[in-house]
């Protein structure tokens, strides 16, 4: 009986005790045990909150950089387009211009050559007359008497001609 | 009679390396103190029983023990103060020794010699002589079980504190050292009991079932170290802890609660007058059997391991010390388990008793 029968002074004690070890266990163990674990539990769950914003982020980010990306190099094609066409017109309208010039030139060579030419056979002509004038004026002026003579000098005459 | 007596010996010495060193220092000074015959359940009962002095060996016929201090108060005497040592028995003698007009009984329990002042006692003795007229002396001496509780304290506010620190010094960042270690258990308690249980309102009881169950456990774990009290196994100890989770639960229940219990609902006009009695009785049982269940657990458990030492000094034989003193050490192993088992239990259905009494109910769905 006298197990199971509480004992006063351990009652009163007990009671005093655990109610001392409740007030200041939960004034200066519990209470900041239980909000530092909180505090914490709060800080990981933002950063992992942040950490998946971020993400996401990142992700919107990659795809406007992929947009970029492509946008660039449709820029990019279509400027190289475009420098091709221009070279191909400039070294279409450069062709052209050299035919023009080179036809031009020609024409130009060709006209000065006529010039040349006559300019040539006018002098020859010229030269032509005035020694066949030479020529008549020595035979006419040496008398000659026989024809075997006068080839003679014709010949010489001739030769000193060639000969200069 | 030499080869009994070095037997015993051997026998003291093989108990004295295992776990149960106190119990079985306690079992040979209870061998050599009635010498003729040993008595089992005077042993056992020595041992879960309270004390006036903290007994841890005795060696020889010198007792290694700590006399404690007895508090006593009465109305006309006021407080008196003096230590147990006054009236302790001297070895080997059977005479009870007298003092400021007290002495012991033969369970060590301190009486009064002036038969117009009474010790008060919640259960006067069955074969006592009744004096309605005599002066109570209230008994609040600092008793092994006390000296426990308050070692138990030390060492609960030691620990608890050094954890709260933790949390200061580090904050936001991960537990170290001792944090670490009671960190789980503070968030096992929160997160599978209070919280599953109470609810949104856990908060609030979280300080009383952390402290329930830091308590328990600590205490049962002193209980099961050598020439520890029987604290938790005690039944004024187990009566207190459930009366705080009686008033607990009926201070914060809500109306819900107490509608269930005068008027239940959802069964016939008829039986509700029946299931009042009933329902008012459920009040009391439930904290009752959380007092039943701990006190009979712990103290069952220090019975059992008392036993199979004993059976060593029954049959004063090698075999059975050997066989006994691995039960027993199994059986304190299973007590290492059973220490947190109970402090679980104790605080898990404290919890579900606030559950019942802040939940918020629908009856009028609920119930057809």
């Amino acid at each position: 009986m006298e197990l199971v029968t509480p004992d006063f002074g351990l009652l009163f004690w007990q009671v005093l005790t655990f109610l001392t070890v409740l007030l200041v266990l939960s004034k200066f163990a519990w209470k900041p045990i239980i909000s530092g674990l909180k505090e914490r539990e709060e800080s990981i769950e933002t950063a992992l909150s942040e950490a998946k914003k971020a993400r996401e982020e990142m992700a919107s980010l990659t795809a406007d950089n992929q947009k970029l990306i492509l946008e660039a190099r449709k820029e990019r094609d279509k400027m190289l387009d475009e420098a091709q066409k221009m070279s191909a017109t400039l070294i279409h309208e450069a062709k052209e211009k050299a035919n023009q010039e080179s036809n031009r030139m020609i024409e130009a060579a060709r006209a000065e050559i006529q010039i040349s030419k006559e300019a040539a056979i006018a002098e020859l002509k010229n030269y032509l007359a005035s020694t066949s004038l030479n020529i008549a004026e020595k035979v006419i002026k040496r008398n000659l008497s026989t024809d075997a003579s006068q080839q003679q000098l014709v010949a010489e005459l001739l030769s000193n001609t060639s000969n200069n | 009679m030499m080869s009994n007596k070095f037997r015993t010996k051997f026998l003291q010495i093989f108990l004295f390396l295992t776990v149960s060193l106190g119990f079985a220092a306690k079992a040979s000074e209870d061998v050599e103190h009635t010498e003729n015959k040993f008595d089992i359940s005077t042993m056992i009962f020595h041992h879960i029983g309270d004390a006036h002095e903290w007994h841890f060996a005795t060696i020889g016929h010198t007792d290694l023990s700590i006399n404690l201090p007895v508090i006593l108060y009465s109305a006309d005497r006021g407080l008196e103060i003096f230590s147990f040592s006054n009236l302790k028995t001297p070895h080997g003698s059977h005479d009870m020794v007298q003092y400021a007009g007290y002495t012991t009984d033969h369970h060590g329990k301190i009486v009064s010699t002036d038969a117009n002042r009474e010790m008060f006692a919640f259960m006067p003795p069955a074969h006592g002589h009744a004096n309605p007229g005599a002066i109570k002396v209230y008994n609040v001496s600092i008793t092994k079980n006390i000296a426990s509780l308050f070692l138990s304290v030390a060492i609960l506010f030691l620990v608890f504190f050094s954890v709260a620190s933790g949390y200061k010094k580090r904050k936001g960042s991960a537990p170290s050292g001792i944090q670490s270690f009671f960190e789980p258990i503070i968030v096992f308690i929160r997160d599978e009991i209070a919280v599953p249980n109470i609810g949104k309102k856990s908060e609030k009881f979280l300080p009383y079932l952390l402290t329930v169950f830091f308590f328990i456990w600590f205490n049962n774990l002193l209980g099961l170290v050598p020439g520890g009290a029987n604290l938790t196994g005690n039944i004024a100890v187990t009566f207190s802890l459930a009366v705080f989770t009686l008033i607990i639960t009926n201070f914060s229940a809500n109306k819900d609660y107490w509608m269930h219990i005068l008027w239940t609902p959802g069964i016939p006009m008829w039986l509700r007058p029946i299931m009042l009695p009933v329902e008012l009785v459920g009040i009391l049982s439930k904290p009752f059997s959380l007092m039943v269940r701990l006190f009979a657990n712990i103290t069952a458990g220090h019975v059992i391991i008392l036993s199979l030492l004993g059976l060593t000094f029954i049959f004063e034989s090698v075999v059975v010390g050997f066989a006994s003193t691995l039960f027993s050490t199994v059986m304190s192993l299973l007590e290492l388990f059973v220490a947190i088992l109970q402090a679980y239990v104790f605080t898990l259905l404290s919890a579900m008793y606030f559950g019942q009494a802040v939940a918020e109910h629908e009856h009028h769905d609920d119930h057809h």
